[in-house]
């Protein structure tokens, strides 16, 4: 018995004895209209729940979603990644003289290198993550601290931010970028050597560009207009208190890549969700034309100017590198909670069809007891 | 109390100071004192306005109104909050955007209301009506608003009266005029007004110039039916004002052709305005429970926000310096305590902002469909229900006990002559009596197709059903069934009191035989006997003893005005020779037959012989001769057994204040005895044998319910005599007629027709019969003349009018003869058996509390099947408190070993009848418990012989007492005080006026309807809107609990994942269509089903859709819900690259998902309309979010959208997270239905499952539930008539003990 189904009593009536409606005016008949709206008689699908109607549909999600979860997982399983913590925390880590000694406004760089060794060679593009954990950049005041007109190259913004981003909105004069987010942006400077075995360093290039949001790049975030010269556009404005550089040198190496429009402060300014996150800091490029993966397996160095505190609220830093698939980052739960789903219902399925033998029958033989 | 002081003018008297005074003084407008102008201005006009608005008070004034609901100003202080830059959440805009649109959507239904209120009023004051205008010496056309007080209005035929005002002329000779009262309490009848006594221009048009005389009346007020005053004329005389001298507003002038008044009141302060109250507000039941849960969220959110708020404290204290905190001097503890209120912003939602608006708006949807329903309308009236309270549709769901009035109610109120008595002897009406008979069946066969059936056990059975289950739907038929006849369009209120079962009257034969004899030309004087007399006078009492007014449809509303040149039947000669014979010494039956003696001498003697009254044993003998001699004329003259005399006469319409006065003239008529025409000082009355008479009317005492009884006094058109005629209720005309201690003579004679009169009273009223009696005396002219002084002076008194002339009245009705009785039946209406039996297997208790007799009552009540066969009678008429106590404590243990399941069911056999006066005790503080206990465990209760405030008292006390919903049915001004002092009061509109009708929150014009209102709509409004409050707590909860599930991960700061729009506009727009169609549409059982299983409505009884522990469980759902919606996102973004608005993303749109769907597993029904409410909310939600995030480059921050979801809409992930999430969420709700509808369905849904069979499995199924239900009823019986057996034997109480 199929429950849901097209009540065929309850179609629209209009009664051929319903009289004097549409008589025109002769009297006034206040007889409502027969219709079937009126009279509450909408035809209607009347989705009764029961053992026997849904059992289909627990099968179906259980065939749908297990292979679903299947292919999640396979494909999660697919994705390479290596991560290392470089706070520098214990005493026999490489950073941990760096990280104790540290001030914003340190103008002596500290630099640390710490080895590590890939197990497994990392094909196509490599994207290469900054990670922060207990970093909470979701903190609603934090949020707040932000001027997006300004950082739209509005310029009347540029010269007096939102009062948002008090206490960092002017120093003597107005801040450029305001708030707390830009204030804070992260500022380790990391660079990645693969040791040869032979011995030898080689730099592998990291590809600063196309990391940020096309959109954010290109429409949320501009330069104040007018000219090209960021350094005449940004007079009148200081940098944020703990920046080293203001911000139209913060690339040095690409003049398109400074002011408000710098891709690693665009990054950063996208807030992330949970205290524990990560942020893309480049793309290693898979090589064209050769068969050698983008990173092999071996040893490598990575080369860290170490300058963000973290240690005061028990921060912790680390590099990732990943690769991607169509479905983003490593992530093996979504392929587990779906398997898991699938089978739940399946099972449920079962269940749900011995009970319908059990009970269903008695309601269908319409034996109906008060 | 209205003073009499004497106003001097030029002392003492400044407008104001007159204003202030409890009266209102009123000239002709025309006057050219400066100082009387300036008062009649000080008066309102005519203009009226009922609009609560102008156009620029709207604003400010609807604010204010909003601003004093309690839970606006929460959100009032909510947005204001949000402006304090400590705690706010939001950017300031964004959080007036709820309360804003919540005041918007109630504003915009306040304009609409007040826009309809407008354009009605704009309608009304711009009615013309004619003015008297001093420029142009005489009458034109004005305008209703420019209508003031002092102004001359004329007014013709069928016109509209613009305001109260003073009759002043009338083109009537008499100076009387009719009016027609419907407009203002519904009444069709006409009634008489008078115009200002002793007016100089008495006759003649009045000329308002010449108009110098003084009103002096009472301020304005509300009493419809008081009115009190005086006129100074300019010689320094007064004449009272009354009642009856003035015209009321909105009423209608009929059969008069021109009328002349000064308007008095005018606009709002008219009577027919102050009686104008709007409608009503109630808070129902659910609304109340809605409260407490409300309540229950603040709690909850409360404890949310403070966990937030010490969590956000810990977490500072235990965080060093960190670069992402701002630098702050606050203290940890001083931040959590802001936190606090910026919490409280955040999570506001879950308090449910909007349910107060859509509880509204559902309920005037709700009402829309009952007001719509084909089934109560009555095609016969043309009306359809009434709905005057806007907010307790849903109380009709959940109602436990019905109290219920009797005549109109339970009955059609339309009274017919069934049978009577006189003088001693019973007239049984046998052919009378089988032409009802005959006439019910005759109505029953005309829709015999319908549900209709006369034997209700099986009415319900499926064989009657089938038929209409597929074939002819319900709704079709059940129109038909109270047609007496086609309503016809031209006189479609003129057709109340005349349906030819009232009219068509079958004489009994014997009394025919005896009437005839009058007119017989073999009628001989010797057989005449004391007994005749008693029968014309009899008839001639119900002929003229009422307020009927005369009127024939060709001329709709024209009074026959009598014409005493009437053709007689005998000639002058005979008239003169009549009174020639007036002096004749006194008819005495011992002298010789005078053969000779023309029949009309006779007449006059038989009538003169008013209190001269010989043996009675003797003229049995003459009687019986007069019998034989008459047999032969009985043939030819009886035959047509209509009404007889002239041609037209037939076409007489009577119209009666009540319907027991037209029954009675229409009886009266059958035996020839017409009343042709009524004026203000005589009535023309036909005679069997005697041809037309006009009477002299000298007064009438009108009926009152302190005297209850009425009477005229005419002067008798033979004897010339003074002769008081009086009807009334058997008790008090029974103790009336008892004879003063002189006359033992007549004593005898008069104590047997009294000792035989009570036994047939006793009769009828068994039969269920309503009785009066009927009575005359005849006055002696000096007696008279005594009276008559005193009298004049009562009506011409100013002060105390009303005391006055009723103990005028009663000095006028003693030592009266009693002629005989009369009983009415009062057919009860179509399918009360059937409704009440529907009624009672709903769980639902019917009280039957009426005025009448217990007899009666009992009766009425066996034959509506309140009482069945099998029952025990509980009958308590007690005299005393003590036997009352007596009663109650033999009665109440015995009865307690019915378990008490049982008794509360309804299913023992017992039925309590109680009678006025022991209620009266059982009423009392210390007895009430007692009684309520005893009540309780009895199937019904009748109480007879109540008062309207016992009545009420009766509701009150077991609304307050056992905590029930109650709702009163009733439809005359006894019952008003019940009907306001139920839950749900409910109004029959019918025979007896508005005034129970303009009480009440339902108005129906059938008991019937009361079956499908509860069981269907009131089953269906319960339900939904439960289930609709239910979903939207639920709904906000599931939504807030993400945000508040986010605060652990965001260091209880008060950041949301969501753009603070989307956040908003997600409870006020994407998902707040959906519950409102639910709450208006959903459809858990169809209206059939619901009909014929009346068991289902138990269910709202119970409140089973709404219980606290659905309302838990839906919380936990809630909570489960939103934790899947929550974490499956987490997790699966855990770590990632992820920003706060990407993460929301997909739990937004998974929560939406969720919420709709949860939609569709709740609800019962799916219609087009309810997929693209479901499908249009979910498209407007992602469109929103994408084009926003397109369009949105700076705008809302700090969330800023710009480009989010349109990033996430593009990524496989965000739906595979969405699905999992989804599915996930509902699974347990979904598997809980499905195993609870698998494993132990609620009735509810069995009748739901029983609507997808097709008709045959359908009506099988139906049948073996009917059969179930049956056998399970009769269970419970069997187990308490063993009870009985050994505890009480029939229990009836002596009176008195």
């Amino acid at each position: 018995m199929m429950a849901p189904s097209y009540n065929a009593k309850e179609e629209d009536g209009h009664q051929p004895g319903a009289t004097g409606h549409g008589g025109a005016g002769t009297m006034t008949n206040k007889k409502p209209d027969n219709t079937a709206f009126k009279q509450q008689r909408l035809p209607a699908w009347q989705p009764i729940l029961t053992a026997g109607t849904v059992l289909p549909a627990f099968f179906v999600i259980g065939l749908i979603f297990i292979p679903i979860g299947v292919g999640l997982f396979v494909t999660s399983n697919n994705i390479k990644e290596f991560e290392i913590d470089y706070t520098g925390v214990d005493m026999s880590s490489p950073c941990y003289n760096c990280s104790q000694s540290y001030s914003w406004n340190n103008t002596q760089s500290c630099t640390c290198s710490v080895h590590f060794s890939l197990d497994q060679p990392f094909e196509s593009n490599v994207f290469m993550y900054y990670g922060l954990s207990n970093f909470y950049q979701n903190h609603r005041r934090y949020v707040k601290s932000r001027d997006d007109s300004q950082l739209n190259g509005d310029k009347t913004s540029l010269q007096s931010p939102s009062k948002e981003c008090e206490p960092y909105r002017s120093s003597d004069k107005p801040i450029a970028p305001c708030g707390a987010i830009a204030n804070s942006l992260f500022n380790d400077t990391l660079e990645l050597y693969y040791i040869d075995p032979n011995g030898s360093r080689t730099a592998i290039p990291l590809v600063k560009k196309g990391i940020a949001w096309w959109t954010d790049k290109h429409v949320k975030f501009r330069n104040p207009s007018g000219n090209n010269n960021l350094t005449v556009v940004f007079q009148g404005t200081s940098k944020p208190v703990n920046w080293r550089k203001p911000v139209f040198e913060l690339d040095p190496l690409d003049s398109d890549n400074n002011g408000f429009i710098n891709e690693d402060f665009i990054v950063w300014m996208r807030t992330a969700a949970l205290p524990t996150f990560r942020k893309l800091y480049c793309i290693i490029q898979k090589k064209p034309n050769n068969m050698t993966p983008t990173l092999p397996r071996g040893e490598y160095i990575l080369e860290v100017t170490y300058n963000y505190p973290v240690r005061s609220f028990d921060g912790r830093k680390r590099m990732i590198l990943s690769t991607i698939s169509w479905m983003g980052g490593k992530n093996p739960f979504l392929g587990i909670a779906y398997i898991t789903v699938g089978s739940v219902c399946f099972c449920l399925g079962l269940v749900l069809l011995s009970i319908h033998y059990r009970y269903g029958k008695r309601n269908n033989s319409a034996e109906i007891s008060s | 109390m209205y003073s009499l002081e004497r106003p001097v003018r030029g002392q003492s008297s400044s407008p104001k100071d007159r204003l202030g005074r409890k009266r209102r003084t009123v000239v002709s407008s025309l006057t050219e004192d400066e100082e009387l102008t300036e008062i009649l201005k000080s008066y309102s006009s005519n203009k009226v306005t009922t609009t609560k608005y102008s156009f620029l008070s709207f604003i400010p004034k609807n604010l204010f109104e909003q601003l004093h609901r309690v839970a606006n100003i929460y959100f009032i202080f909510l947005a204001a909050l949000n402006f304090v830059p400590v705690v706010n959440a939001f950017q300031p805009e964004i959080s007036i955007i709820p309360i804003l649109l919540v005041l918007t959507v109630t504003a915009v239904k306040d304009l609409w209301e007040d826009y309809r209120r407008h354009k009605s009023d704009k309608f009304i004051n711009g009615l013309f009506c004619e003015i008297y205008s001093r420029k142009q010496q005489t009458y034109v056309d004005q305008r209703w608003q420019d209508v003031h007080v002092g102004d001359f209005v004329r007014l013709s035929c069928n016109e509209i009266i613009p305001a109260d005002m003073l009759l002043l002329y009338s083109s009537d000779p008499h100076g009387v005029c009719y009016i027609e009262t419907a407009n203002l309490d519904g009444e069709t009848n006409l009634k008489q007004r008078q115009v200002v006594r002793d007016l100089p221009q008495q006759g003649s048009e009045l000329t308002p110039e010449n108009f110098h005389s003084r009103i002096e009346c009472e301020s304005p007020n509300n009493d419809l039916s008081r009115f009190r005053g005086y006129m100074e004329y300019p010689s320094k005389a007064r004449v009272g004002l009354h009642n009856d001298n003035l015209l009321l507003r909105s009423c209608t002038i009929r059969n008069t052709e021109t009328v002349i008044g000064i308007v008095v009141y005018a606009g709002h302060e008219t009577k027919a305005m102050k009686n104008n109250s709007g409608p009503r507000y109630k808070r129902s039941k659910l609304e109340r429970r809605l409260n407490v849960d409300v309540l229950w969220s603040v709690v909850l959110l409360v404890i949310m926000c403070l966990t937030a708020a010490i969590g956000h404290g810990l977490w500072l204290r235990n965080l060093k310096e960190a670069s992402f905190l701002i630098p702050d001097t606050t203290s940890p503890a001083l931040s959590g305590f802001y936190l606090f209120w910026t919490m409280i912003i955040v999570l506001q939602v879950l308090i449910p902002i909007s349910l107060y608006v859509s509880i509204e708006i559902v309920k005037l949807c709700q009402i829309f469909f009952i007001q719509n329903d084909v089934d109560f309308y009555n095609e016969y009236m043309d009306s359809r229900i009434q709905c005057r309270a806007l907010n307790i549709t849903e109380d009709l769901g959940q109602i436990q006990y019905v109290f219920s009035d009797k005549t109109g109610t339970l009955t059609e109120n339309k009274m017919v002559f069934r049978r009577c008595t006189i003088a001693g002897v019973e007239y049984p009406h046998e052919e009378n009596a089988r032409r009802l008979e005959v006439y019910e069946e005759d109505e029953a066969m005309g829709c015999s197709h319908t549900l209709k059936s006369r034997a209700s056990a099986k009415s319900l059975s499926c064989k009657s059903l089938s038929c209409n289950r597929s074939s002819v739907s319900l709704h079709t038929l059940t129109g038909h069934s109270e047609g007496e006849e086609p309503p016809s369009p031209t006189l479609p209120q003129q057709s109340a009191f005349s349906s030819p079962l009232e009219k068509d009257i079958v004489p009994d034969p014997f009394l025919v035989q005896k009437l005839n004899s009058l007119s017989s030309p073999l009628f001989l004087l010797k057989d005449a006997s004391m007994e005749l007399t008693y029968i014309v006078d009899f008839f001639m009492a119900l002929a003229i003893c009422n307020t009927v007014v005369v009127s024939s449809p060709n001329q709709p509303r024209h009074v026959q005005v009598p014409e005493v040149s009437c053709t007689p039947l005998k000639s002058l000669e005979d008239i003169k020779m009549l009174f020639q014979r007036f002096g004749l010494p006194r008819f005495s039956t011992l002298s010789p037959p005078h053969t000779t003696e023309s029949p009309r001498s006779f007449t006059r003697r038989l009538f003169s012989r008013g209190k001269a009254h010989g043996s009675w044993k003797g003229e049995e003998n003459k009687m019986l001769h007069l019998t034989l001699g008459a047999c032969s004329g009985l043939g030819n003259s009886n035959g047509a057994q209509g009404p007889p005399g002239e041609p037209g006469a037939d076409e007489l319409i009577y119209e009666a204040e009540s319907p027991d006065e037209a029954a009675l003239v229409h009886a009266a008529r059958a035996y020839r005895c017409t009343l042709q025409g009524r004026s203000l000082e005589s009535l023309l009355v036909e005679l069997p044998g005697m041809g037309s008479l006009a009477v002299r009317l000298l007064h009438i005492l009108p009926f009152d319910s302190t005297r209850k009884r009425m009477s005229v006094v005419v002067r008798h058109p033979l004897t010339n005599q003074v002769v008081v005629y009086t009807k009334g209720a058997d008790s008090v005309i029974m103790d009336l007629a008892e004879s003063p201690k002189g006359a033992e003579q007549s004593d005898g004679r008069q104590g047997h027709i009294r000792e035989q009169t009570q036994k047939h009273l006793d009769n009828y009223a068994r039969e269920g019969l309503r009785t009066l009696c009927v009575a005359k005396k005849v006055q002696t002219s000096t007696e008279y003349e005594i009276w008559l002084k005193r009298h004049a002076f009562a009506e011409t008194s100013i002060e105390n009018r009303e005391e006055l002339l009723l103990e005028s009245a009663q000095r006028l009705e003693t030592n009266l003869t009693l002629l005989g009785a009369t009983g009415i039946v009062d057919r009860l209406q179509e399918e009360v058996p059937e409704t009440i039996e529907a009624l009672q297997r709903a769980g639902v208790k019917v009280w039957v509390l009426t005025g009448d007799k217990q007899e009666t009552a009992i009766n009425i009540a066996c034959a509506c099947k309140l009482l069945r066969s099998t029952d025990q009678l509980l009958t308590a008429n007690c005299g005393s408190k003590v036997s009352v106590i007596l009663l109650f404590k033999i009665i109440c243990p015995s009865s307690k070993c019915v378990p008490r399941g049982e008794a509360a069911e309804g299913t023992s056999g017992f039925t309590l009848v109680v009678d006025g006066r022991t209620l009266d005790f059982a009423l009392q503080e210390d007895l009430k418990g007692d009684f309520l206990e005893l009540s309780r465990r009895c199937r019904a209760v009748v109480c007879c012989r109540s008062t309207p405030l016992q009545k009420s008292h009766v509701v009150k006390l077991v609304r307050d007492q056992l905590r029930v919903m109650t709702l009163a049915i009733g439809d005359g001004a006894n019952d008003v005080s019940m009907i306001q002092v139920a839950d749900v009061g409910i109004g029959i509109s019918g025979q007896e006026g508005m005034q129970a009708v303009m009480s009440s929150d339902f108005a129906i014009s059938r008991f019937k309807h009361l079956r499908k209102l509860l069981l269907v709509h009131g089953h269906w409004c319960y339900t939904r809107l439960a289930n609709m409050i239910l979903y939207f707590f639920y709904k906000n909860v599931m939504y807030v609990n993400l945000l508040f599930w986010y605060q652990f991960f965001c260091g209880f700061s008060g950041s949301v994942m969501t753009n603070s729009w989307v956040l908003i506009f997600f409870n006020l727009l994407f998902t707040s269509a959906p519950p409102l169609l639910y709450g208006i549409l959903d459809k858990d059982v169809s209206a059939d089903t619901l009909i014929k299983l009346p068991e289902l409505y138990k269910s709202g009884q119970n409140s089973k859709a709404y219980l606290p522990s659905t309302f838990w469980l839906t919380m936990l759902d809630a909570l489960y819900q939103s934790l899947v919606c929550f974490f499956i996102p987490y997790f699966a973004n855990a770590g990632s690259d992820a920003d706060m608005l990407t993460f929301g993303s997909p739990i937004n749109a998974s929560a939406l998902l969720t919420i709709l769907l949860h939609q569709v597993i709740e609800s019962c029904t799916l219609t087009w309309l309810h997929v693209l409410v479901l499908v249009g909310s979910a498209l407007f939600y992602f469109s929103f979010t994408l084009v926003f995030s397109v369009v949105c480059v700076t705008c809302s921050p700090p969330t800023n959208p710009l480009g989010v979801d349109k990033l996430q809409m593009s990524q496989p992930l965000f739906y595979g997270v969405c699905a999992l999430t989804t599915v996930l969420a509902l699974l347990p709700r979904f598997l809980f239905h499905a195993l609870r509808n698998s494993i132990s369905p609620s009735d509810t849904l069995k009748a739901a499952l029983m609507d997808q069979l097709n008709p045959e499995n359908y009506c099988r199924r139906m049948q073996r539930w009917n059969q179930t239900q049956a056998q399970s009823k009769a269970r419970g019986l069997v187990i308490n008539v063993e009870d009985l057996d050994f505890k009480i034997p029939d229990f009836i109480l002596p009176k008195e003990l």
